[in-house]
């Protein structure tokens, strides 16, 4: 089972290198104000998660 | 004249990504009810862990292999159900697992309930402010190449706190995946239905399968 899935890892891993590093060339550079778009909605997700965690 | 030919091009435009979205969210809509369907069947049938496995590997040639050359046909559509049927048979095991714990079934419908507020909030947040998240793709896929190599690495340390880590930082990053994949739909990047579809289940996904981990450990049991 461990061998199988470090195969499967690695595969995967090979398989979207070439995706990832074309999807960092052609990424456009962030304007003013887009990572903070972008942080509160995960620090909220994240909060959301901590809160379900202590729900269970 | 000239005004009214970049007026319809504007109007084409808002109709083509309208439809890329309604399209988009209808087949997604449809897979997860048939992933549910062969997900039960699967815990239903007790199939072997090994299942987890082989149906991730299946799929994963299927997205790989096969989905890039029939995602501009109608027989993509087949495929995409063949990837989230076989996901959906390889969540079974996990299911099983989890189920069994004293409050499984709390811990599975939190976990699902769970990443469907994730994914509606996340959704609604991309599409009704229209922000445009392209520029996160090199980030996104940066960092999912890290939690790969640290998955691989903890398949032979076996470190449960490492674990974990990695389990949060893929509810993480899913999130940010859910609103980048959300942008390229509104922005431009991404206009076909089939495989807007695959990225969006690909990521509920993920986000269901880790917050299951961090809702299992949560629950001390």
């Amino acid at each position: 089972m461990k061998i199988g899935s470090a195969i499967l890892i690695g595969g995967m891993i090979l398989l979207l290198f070439p995706n990832a590093k074309r999807m960092m060339k052609e990424s456009p550079e962030a304007e003013k104000g887009d990572w903070e778009g972008f942080l509160v909605p995960i620090a909220l997700v994240a909060a959301f998660v901590l809160l379900l965690m202590n729900l269970i | 004249m000239q005004g009214n030919t970049v007026s319809t091009q504007v109007e084409a435009k808002i109709l083509a990504t309208n439809k890329l979205i309604r399209n988009t969210y209808m087949l997604l809509a449809m897979t997860l009810v048939f992933s549910a369907v062969t997900a039960t069947l699967s815990v239903f049938l007790r199939l072997p862990p090994m299942t987890y496995l082989l149906s991730l590997g299946g799929a994963i040639v299927l997205m790989w292999f096969v989905l890039p050359r029939t995602a501009n046909s109608t027989s993509g559509i087949g495929v995409v159900f063949g990837i989230t049927g076989l996901l959906g048979l390889g969540l079974g095991p996990l299911l099983s697992m989890y189920l069994s714990l004293p409050n499984g079934p709390q811990i599975v419908a939190t976990a699902l309930g769970g990443t469907g507020v994730i994914f509606f909030a996340l959704s609604g947040y991309a599409l009704t402010t229209r922000r445009n998240f392209n520029f996160m793709g090199g980030f996104l896929a940066t960092g999912f190449l890290v939690v790969l190599a640290a998955s691989l690495v903890n398949i032979f340390l076996g470190i449960p706190a490492f674990s974990l880590a990695i389990s949060a930082t893929v509810v993480m990053l899913m999130s940010g995946f859910l609103l980048y994949e959300t942008s390229q739909m509104v922005h431009g990047g991404q206009d076909n239905y089939v495989l807007a579809t695959v990225g969006l289940y690909m990521t509920i996904f993920n986000l269901f399968v880790s917050l299951l981990h961090l809702l299992g450990f949560a629950s001390n049991d």
